[in-house]
């Protein structure tokens, strides 16, 4: 059985004081499963059903209609290189290409010492210094294959 | 121009003390202590500010649709969303200046009544979310937050909402079934927002930029910001972003009207490489496209939409005369179909296949025929969708193909570029 440390659930508890009605909790206690559990399974749908006091079917709905939720555990670093108009005018195939022979793997994969998972992403909002791609929280700009091999470098 | 951006350059500009240190929270102190909230909508109505969010509707008139004796708690929910392709602008202003977006939306909910306010940030955006959490906690220790706020008897809550990945959230009723932890599907209008809204309760809906220009409004007049506008244009000052093909991409604090030609020649610089202009996108993604020749044009809401366009977020996207344009539009066109809600049928199935046919025509394998088609099926979407998601998507659709048809007639005639 899943369930959230102390932690977690006090957070829980102040976010939920947060929302006019319970059920409008449900992406923050999303987040913080995903979190906590590092991906949103099936499991922990029920979970968060309960807390929320929704069925397990709307929990679901929810997590597929949002990109961000995961149903399975990613690499270490999650790799989200923006592909829209303003990355793609300055190059973002290219950065693709370069990450996919680097890391040998296709996007939506994850490589087998679990340390990548590569994706592309829609505009990120960050078209001013294109390329650009966020791994994990941060953003990364003016991307070439060059300043992009160092970044994967640093990354233990 | 530096107004809304004038903190921006400043160290610690996101704190509470550098804040205040430049003028800020003196706006809501001159509104809480000197005006009724009547004079504040009143003010915000001369000034012409229109919505910074994509449908430039004026921000006063918005105010006043709210019922002033709702038995139901009303609410604002700022629009943070920020996922319109091309558009970088709300960012800097929660990451650098989070304060002027909390002091606007206080002065908003003073002047309407609302004692709840909501913060709608998209996910990727976790800097910013930071920055607004840190920000609104010092807030309420300076009691510019919580009850009685200034020792008035005016009393605020407010809340940052985390989106989760989904564009059409920043659709405002889309944002209100996200913010109510459902699927971020539109709802039918009416009812408006303004009457039946978040929680059933009447909502203001606004976007972050129109909040942080309001504590401006307040400290200098109406009429003070919408003198800032180009001369016989007016309506304030305006962050466009441009990207794409220029020397000096970036956001840039203007004047209402400037035109499009001034901001991609003289503040961003010119083409980079000096090559040509070939196309430009004045309004974010979903803007139809203008030719170089077309750039002589004011960048505000009514002469935009006079040359069948639209200012949208101000979002300007540059291409030069090597860009493939069915290229750009393919990637166009995935995009729309990959964020297409579902819920309405013309929306759903003509954004998938008009993806999959440029698609198509992009890897060789199309016929000219297809570009009639694509014509044909955004027809069929035009003015039959729930939402403006559907007529978001036709416009480049529509715009690309006729105004760059020779090209894709000889792509597809080639097989490639
Ligand atoms: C598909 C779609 C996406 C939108 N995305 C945003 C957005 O990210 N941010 C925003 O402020 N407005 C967005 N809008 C506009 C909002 O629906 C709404 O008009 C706006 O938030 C109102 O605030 P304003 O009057 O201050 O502009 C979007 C509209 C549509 C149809
Ligand atoms: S127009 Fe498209 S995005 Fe909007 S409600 Fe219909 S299907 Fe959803
Ligand atoms: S297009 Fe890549 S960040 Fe906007």
């Amino acid at each position: 059985m899943v369930k959230f440390s102390d932690r977690t659930m006090e957070k829980f508890k102040s976010v939920v004081s947060k929302y006019p009605k319970k059920d409008a909790a449900l992406l923050p206690t999303l987040w913080l499963a995903q979190q906590e559990f590092s991906a949103i399974t099936p499991e922990v749908e029920e979970y968060v059903a309960e807390l929320v006091g929704v069925s397990p079917v709307r929990v679901q709905e929810v997590r597929t209609f949002y990109t961000m939720y995961t149903p399975k555990p990613l690499g270490k670093y999650h790799l989200q290189l923006c592909t829209n108009i303003g990355c793609m005018l300055l190059g973002a195939e290219d950065i693709l290409a370069h990450l996919k022979g680097r890391l040998g793997i296709n996007v939506g994969e994850t490589t087998s010492d679990g340390k990548f998972t590569l994706s592309t992403a829609e505009c990120l909002g960050h078209c001013g210094t294109a390329p650009v791609i966020r791994i994990n929280d941060d953003f990364h700009e003016n991307l070439t294959g060059e300043s992009l091999d160092k970044i994967l470098g640093s990354l233990k | 121009m530096a107004i809304l951006t004038k903190n921006f350059e400043k160290k610690s500009s996101y704190t509470m003390g550098v804040y205040e240190q430049g003028g800020g929270y003196k706006a809501l102190k001159k509104a809480i202590s000197e005006m009724k909230p009547g004079q504040i909508v009143e003010e915000v109505m001369k000034s012409n500010l229109r919505g910074r969010g994509g449908a430039g509707f004026p921000t006063g008139k918005k105010w006043s649709f709210i019922p002033k004796d709702s038995p139901k708690p009303k609410y604002l929910t700022v629009n943070a969303d920020e996922g319109e392709p091309g558009t970088f602008k709300d960012r800097p202003l929660m990451e650098q200046d989070p304060h002027a977006v909390i002091e606007g939306s206080i002065i908003t909910c003073y002047a309407v009544d609302i004692h709840t306010a909501f913060i709608y940030v998209r996910g990727e955006y976790a800097k910013s979310i930071q920055r607004l959490r840190d920000a609104i906690n010092e807030a309420y220790a300076s009691k510019y937050l919580g009850e009685n706020i200034l020792g008035s008897s005016f009393g605020l809550d407010m809340v940052v909402h985390r989106g989760a990945g989904a564009y059409i959230c920043g659709e405002e009723t889309g944002l209100l079934e996200s913010l109510e932890g459902k699927k971020g599907q539109p709802r039918m209008k009416p009812p408006f927002p303004a009457i039946v809204g978040a929680f059933q309760g009447p909502t203001v809906i606004n976007n972050v930029e129109t909040m942080a220009a309001i504590p401006h409004i307040i400290t200098n007049g109406g009429e003070w910001f919408n003198n800032l506008g180009a001369p016989g244009v007016g309506g304030g000052v305006k962050l466009y972003s441009i990207s794409g093909h220029v020397k000096r991409p970036g956001v840039y604090e203007l004047p209402m009207g400037t035109t499009l030609k001034e901001i991609i020649y003289e503040h961003a610089g010119g083409i980079r490489g000096e090559k040509k202009l070939k196309a430009v996108i004045p309004g974010g993604s979903s803007a139809p496209v203008l030719t170089a020749d077309e750039i002589d044009v004011k960048m505000d809401f009514d002469s935009l939409a006079a040359i069948k366009t639209m200012l949208g977020s101000g979002a300007i996207i540059v291409m030069d005369e090597d860009t493939c344009m069915v290229k750009a539009l393919k990637v166009l066109m995935k995009f729309y179909a990959h964020e297409s809600c579902g819920k309405c049928t013309p929306c759903r199935e003509g954004t998938g296949w008009m993806a999959r046919i440029i698609s198509r025509i992009h890897r060789g394998e199309g016929e000219i025929s297809d570009l009639d088609t694509i014509l044909s099926i955004s027809n069929t979407i035009n003015g039959k969708t729930l939402c403006p998601l559907g007529q978001a998507a036709i416009g480049p659709a529509i715009s690309f193909i006729t105004k760059f048809r020779g090209e894709f007639e000889n792509y597809i005639r080639r097989g490639s570029n």
